[in-house]
């Protein structure tokens, strides 16, 4: 192996193509970006839109069972089940159509409130620091203390299934990444001379927090959220597999293989559409949030890793 | 380092309390739960005092800390022994499968990793960037379902779930007793639950060797060692990757994290018996102790290993002091 002569110079090919890059602009990007970001939206676009239409676009109801036609092979453009049906006879593209309505909107409300949360308690706590930020940090080490998954399953487990009760334990452990940015940012930003000056202007601190720092903070945020719907995506998925997510009633991408799993000799296709579903989301997302880092802000390849 | 050590304990003081305040929050009476509707009256009470529930939320919390700190969790409800030894049987088989999944991550990323981060925007930096990213956003129970439909069901290679007969280590047990048929017999069924575990960290891990390389290589020391006319090979492994270590080693130790939290979830769907399988039969059982012990125990576990990943980096680079 021969390592590249110009990644000695300071300016290997791929900083160096980052660097050049105007922020906010597609030019100097590198192709393969590009595409990426193109794949990685197109795909998530068309997954709202299939969340959002699902009572429209699905075959069949998601909870219809049909005694007569159970663990039927998918019959693609042949029959009357394209990708097949379960073990009581629902038919599984419907409910993986109506799958993605739940897995989107468990994550985007995941996704929204924990950043609220995250980005109001990090600016909060670097702005003032002193005993509010001593109080906020501890929070943030006692969280941080919980290996991922785990705190939202001892707070599932104990307060019991349903979709509210999912997206607290989802919210529970992810504010703190913007938490934590966030504050830094705003450590850096509070002392800054635009701040400064808006002080001796007689701002008050929480216009100051309004509408000079959080506008700031915007940028990495929108990169947090984007990887942290990835990962949200697939908690949710995690936690319905477990038996702890939603109630069994409604149609997810997770319970649908925790069904699976007692066919797996039988029938391979319960167990391999949701899961492609669940893959394809979350590769999407990630190349869509690894197109945005990159296109709001080269640096902060460094700060924010996918 | 020892100031650090100390300043854990209130950590772990405050997630005690936000286990307990949450496991008392739960609706439903484990005692029912564990006996029956059936029961009544004297029983009842009988089995409520014998597990301490008749007594004041903050007695049982303050018990529950001062036993927690002798390393004593009280009696699980379900299995009717001391929750030390029934995690203690278990967790031999999460150690292993966890070492499996980190062996199989590390020889797999740091190689691929190094390989892209020196040459970035070849073919080789393409294919690995692509295949970090598929590891990342793979979800590890699927792959596993998806492993035991290959390879069990199709192919036969593998056995789907299930680790033996014995408990305890068995790679270490069979290699001291020299027993060769159940070293293979051990190795086969753990394969395939480690390779469903390891996958996110291969991803995430051979993304950071690569950016770290990366960065590394434009340092102006590495200049220097090209300058003195060493090997590309020598400048590569001993000047770049050295200097790289410290974010392989901190995305290696927050892996571990969530390779312990990935376990549960793997453990289920191979029904490998471990610690994280035993959770989720005291989550769905209700059982106090035995849950708060698992709680505690990871949490407890996954503090030591940041401690430990700080004191390497003193190892690592030498500038670093404590």
């Amino acid at each position: 192996m021969k390592l590249a002569k110009k990644s000695w110079n300071g300016t290997s090919a791929a900083t160096g193509h980052f660097a050049q890059a105007k922020r906010g602009s597609w030019a100097g990007q590198h192709p393969w970006m590009q595409a990426k970001a193109v794949v990685g939206g197109l795909i998530v676009c068309a997954l709202i839109v299939i969340g959002t239409l699902s009572p429209w676009i699905a075959p069949y109801d998601p909870g219809k069972q049909v005694l007569e036609a159970t663990l039927k092979e998918p019959q693609w453009f042949d029959g009357a089940h394209f990708l097949g049906t379960d073990s009581l006879g629902r038919d599984i593209l419907s409910r993986i159509i109506y799958g993605a309505r739940v897995s989107l909107l468990v994550a985007f409300a995941v996704v929204v409130i924990s950043g609220f949360v995250g980005v109001t308690l990090g600016a909060i706590s670097g702005y003032f620091g002193g005993k509010i930020d001593f109080t906020i940090q501890k929070l943030v080490e006692v969280v941080w203390a919980f290996p991922p998954l785990l705190l939202a399953i001892t707070i599932l487990a104990f307060l019991g299934q349903g979709l509210f009760n999912l997206i607290l334990a989802l919210v529970a452990q992810r504010w703190i990444q913007y938490c934590r940015v966030v504050r830094g940012q705003a450590l850096s930003l509070k002392s800054r001379d635009f701040v400064t000056a808006t002080r001796a202007l007689g701002a008050s601190n929480q216009r100051i927090i309004r509408r000079h720092l959080l506008p700031n903070l915007v940028q990495i945020s929108l990169v947090i959220g984007t990887f942290s719907m990835a990962s949200a995506i697939i908690a949710e998925a995690s936690l319905s597999f477990l038996g702890l997510g939603v109630p069994p009633e409604i149609p997810t991408w997770g319970t649908m293989l925790a069904d699976s799993r007692s066919y797996i000799s039988t029938a391979w296709w319960l167990a391999l559409f949701p899961g492609l579903c669940i893959f394809l989301t979350v590769l999407s997302i990630n190349l869509l949030g690894d197109a945005i880092r990159d296109l709001l802000d080269p640096r902060l390849k460094r700060t924010v890793k996918g | 380092m020892l100031q650090r050590l100390f300043g854990t304990l209130p950590v772990l003081l405050l997630i005690t309390l936000l286990v307990f305040v949450l496991l008392h929050a739960a609706p439903g009476d484990p005692t029912t739960m564990l006996l029956g509707q059936e029961t009544t009256g004297a029983d009842l009470a009988e089995a409520k005092r014998r597990w301490g529930l008749d007594q004041p939320v903050h007695v049982q919390y303050v018990k529950f800390v001062l036993s927690a700190a002798t390393g004593d969790f009280g009696k699980s409800f379900r299995f009717s022994a001391p929750v030390r030894e029934v995690i203690a049987q278990r967790l031999p088989a999460t150690i292993e499968l966890a070492l499996f999944s980190i062996l199989i991550a590390v020889s797999l990323a740091v190689p691929l990793g190094v390989w892209a981060g020196a040459r970035p925007n070849s073919w080789i930096d393409n294919l690995g960037t692509s295949l970090g990213l598929f590891g990342i956003s793979m979800p590890n129970f699927w792959l596993g379902i998806m492993l035991i439909l290959l390879l069990a069901g199709n192919f036969h290679v593998l056995p789907s779930s299930g680790r033996s007969t014995q408990t305890g280590f068995y790679f270490l047990d069979s290699v001291l007793q020299g027993n060769w048929i159940a070293l293979k017999d051990a190795f086969l069924h753990v394969v395939m639950p480690a390779l469903a575990l390891g996958t996110n960290m291969v991803g995430i891990l051979m993304r950071v060797t690569r950016s770290s390389v990366l960065e590394a290589s434009n340092e102006e020391y590495i200049i220097t060692a090209r300058a003195k006319g060493l090997g590309e090979q020598v400048v590569l492994w001993h000047h770049v990757v050295t200097n790289a270590l410290i974010p392989i080693i901190t995305v290696v130790g927050l892996e571990l994290g969530t390779l312990l939290s990935g376990s549960i979830i793997v453990e289920t769907v191979f029904a490998w018996p471990g610690i994280g399988s035993l959770l989720i039969t005291g989550v769905t059982a209700r059982d106090y102790p035995l849950v708060t012990g698992l709680v505690l125990m990871y949490t407890v576990a996954f503090v030591t290993i940041n401690l430990i990943i700080d004191a390497l980096y003193a190892l690592v680079d030498p500038r670093i002091r404590y």
